[in-house]
């Protein structure tokens, strides 16, 4: 059994017309292992923001459910640590206390210098020295969420879920926190479930790429690796051979799937022939050794 | 050029201040007495009805007990009236007779307590409310109804059930300040963003720190915006609940001053009600600095 495992998830939604509730995914299996970092990608709508929310246990889904280390994971938990996309940092604290808060909330029995030596650590790590007593007011976007990624790392959690973390940021800054993420994540190699509208972002940081269709009844049509070794940085990946496959495979994938696949719209008779084999794995790497 | 402009408004103060005197003291000034034209008789018979007194240089002036209740006191006359009370603001010289600052104390701990305890009681049912949905929706409407009440409307129900002036214009001060405060706090936790609350549960605080450390602080601006109004409604209302209830205080001393005929007192009384408002409100303002913050 995989680490993290979306064992045959099903949320509907009620409608808000008043008719039958809506299905927003149906059927959604995602296995992660251990260190693993995979992300989907999809249009608005398509759920997976509510997928993540799911695994972090802020909403609970319709049908099936979460694995976690081999044990069902309801609710939300420490375990499941969560950077959001609009920060959510408390505008009432420090930079410092904000961190604090989940540092203590952690690690109950650490004594006051340990939790201090610990914020201060992560504090460093985003480089944010000198910042530690500002309010979240006070800082750019892209510096607030740094202090959102130090905050999620302090507490050293099994799964980390980033729901379109970089999305609030301007575009030259969200280069060099992704490229900060990756230096973070290759020393903790967390399990992180990512979702995002950004292509160019999935590629450099994932291991994996799911690929949504549109909602409602949205699936997970492919599973795309991303075989480009690591360690990556933004200015060597485009030089990768696969980097433009992998990107045009993705985009074709999202365009053609705005008006494409609408037989899954039609969830009621779905059940029969139409019935695909749902995740398709898509991997280039195998493909151009095959081809050999 | 900025200087000036700093000034500016100060200085309108003062001349709308000045202004504003000399008028009134110019439309209340009576002109001196004027014995010329009247007879011995009708002379005596004015200082004996008391209108005029004999000064020391045998003429006659207007009689100074009977001008406080003559027309409307000038500003120099509620200047006396203020110097007069500010000297023997420390002197109790009977069970109604207590200096100004005693009555300022009076009222200012007769508000602060009806205040304090509908704060605490509004905020935490606020928070229980904004935090439950339906039982917000439920106990909604009869929020609804309760709030529009004037609290003077409960002062006799009051006064009948706890049968003691003291706690019942404490009470009526209560009864000022909870409605403005349940109905934010209520709002404001409510419509707390949801990211505070997840973080919170991602976290596992326990539902003290909850409060605590997300809730309160989150909703605290719009708390304390209900606490203002909160505020406000309670300072009107506890002047006339110490006129109607007879309770020694500052709005008390209104009434008091106009039973003995002495306007120039009314106005001195009515004066105290304003700065002992702005004192408070500055105090509440900074209070409300120290837990708001910008978003």
């Amino acid at each position: 059994m995989a680490f993290l495992q979306i064992d045959h998830m099903t949320k509907f939604f009620p409608s808000h017309s008043g008719g039958d509730p809506v299905c927003i995914f149906k059927d959604v299996t995602i296995k992660i292992e251990k260190g693993e970092f995979v992300t989907t990608i999809g249009h608005s709508g398509c759920g997976k923001s509510t997928l993540l929310n799911i695994i972090a246990g802020l909403e609970s889904p319709s049908e099936g459910g979460v694995i976690l280390n081999g044990r069902e994971a309801a609710g939300p938990g420490l375990d499941r640590m969560v950077v959001f996309q609009n920060f959510a940092l408390m505008p009432w604290m420090t930079v410092f206390d904000n961190i604090r808060l989940a540092v203590r909330a952690a690690y109950p029995n650490w004594d006051r210098e340990r939790i201090a030596a610990h914020v201060h650590k992560y504090i460093a790590l985003v480089g944010l020295k000198g910042a530690e007593t500002k309010r979240p007011t006070a800082l750019s976007g892209g510096m607030k969420q740094r202090v959102g990624l130090a905050r999620a790392f302090a507490i050293e959690p099994k799964v980390l879920l980033l729901d379109e973390p970089f999305a609030q940021i301007d575009a030259l800054t969200r280069g060099v926190i992704q490229e900060e993420l990756i230096q973070m994540w290759n020393t903790s190699r967390n399990t992180v479930f990512m979702v995002t509208h950004d292509v160019d972002e999935a590629i450099l940081l994932s291991d994996r790429i799911l690929l949504m269709t549109n909602g409602p009844g949205a699936r997970i049509a492919e599973n795309v690796m991303v075989t480009i070794p690591r360690p990556r940085a933004r200015v060597t990946i485009i030089e990768h051979p696969h980097y433009y496959k992998l990107r045009n495979h993705i985009i074709h994938f999202l365009v053609e799937h705005v008006t494409h696949e609408e037989e899954t719209g039609d969830s009621n008779n779905g059940s029969g022939g139409s019935e695909k084999k749902y995740p398709r794995v898509v991997n280039f790497e195998q493909e151009t050794l095959a081809r050999r | 050029m900025t200087m000036q402009g700093k000034s500016s408004p100060w200085m309108i103060s003062c001349f709308l201040l000045a202004v504003f005197l000399l008028a009134w003291h110019f439309f209340t000034l009576r002109p001196a007495f004027e014995p010329r034209g009247m007879s011995e008789e009708q002379l005596h018979m004015m200082e004996f009805n008391g209108d005029i007194v004999r000064t020391s240089e045998e003429g006659y002036a207007w009689n100074p007990e009977k001008e406080k209740v003559r027309g409307v006191p000038g500003p120099l006359m509620v200047i006396e009236k203020a110097r007069t009370e500010l000297a023997e603001a420390f002197v109790k010289k009977g069970t109604n007779d207590h200096g100004i600052a005693y009555l300022v104390a009076y009222t200012v701990s007769r508000f602060a307590a009806g205040f304090l305890a509908a704060s605490v009681v509004a905020i935490m049912l606020g928070v229980l409310l904004g935090l439950n949905k339906a039982l917000f929706q439920a106990v909604n409407p009869f929020i609804q109804i309760l709030k529009p009440i004037s609290p003077l409307a409960w002062m006799p129900l009051l006064l009948y059930t706890v049968k003691d002036p003291k706690w019942t214009a404490v009470l009526v001060v209560f009864m000022a300040a909870v409605w403005p405060t349940l109905a934010t706090t209520a709002f404001g936790v409510s419509s707390l963003r949801k990211d505070y609350l997840h973080v919170a549960a991602i976290l596992q605080l326990t539902w003290f720190k909850r409060l605590y450390k997300v809730i309160l602080p989150g909703a605290a601006p719009t708390i304390v915006n209900g606490l203002r109004i909160a505020f406000g409604s309670a300072l009107v209302a506890v002047v006339p609940a110490e006129m109607l209830l007879g309770e020694l205080g500052v709005g008390y001393l209104s009434w008091i001053e106009w039973n003995n005929l002495d306007i120039a007192g009314v106005i001195f009384a009515i004066l105290v009600v304003g700065v002992v408002g702005v004192i408070l409100d500055s105090g509440f303002n900074k209070l409300a600095g120290f837990v708001t913050y910008q978003e």
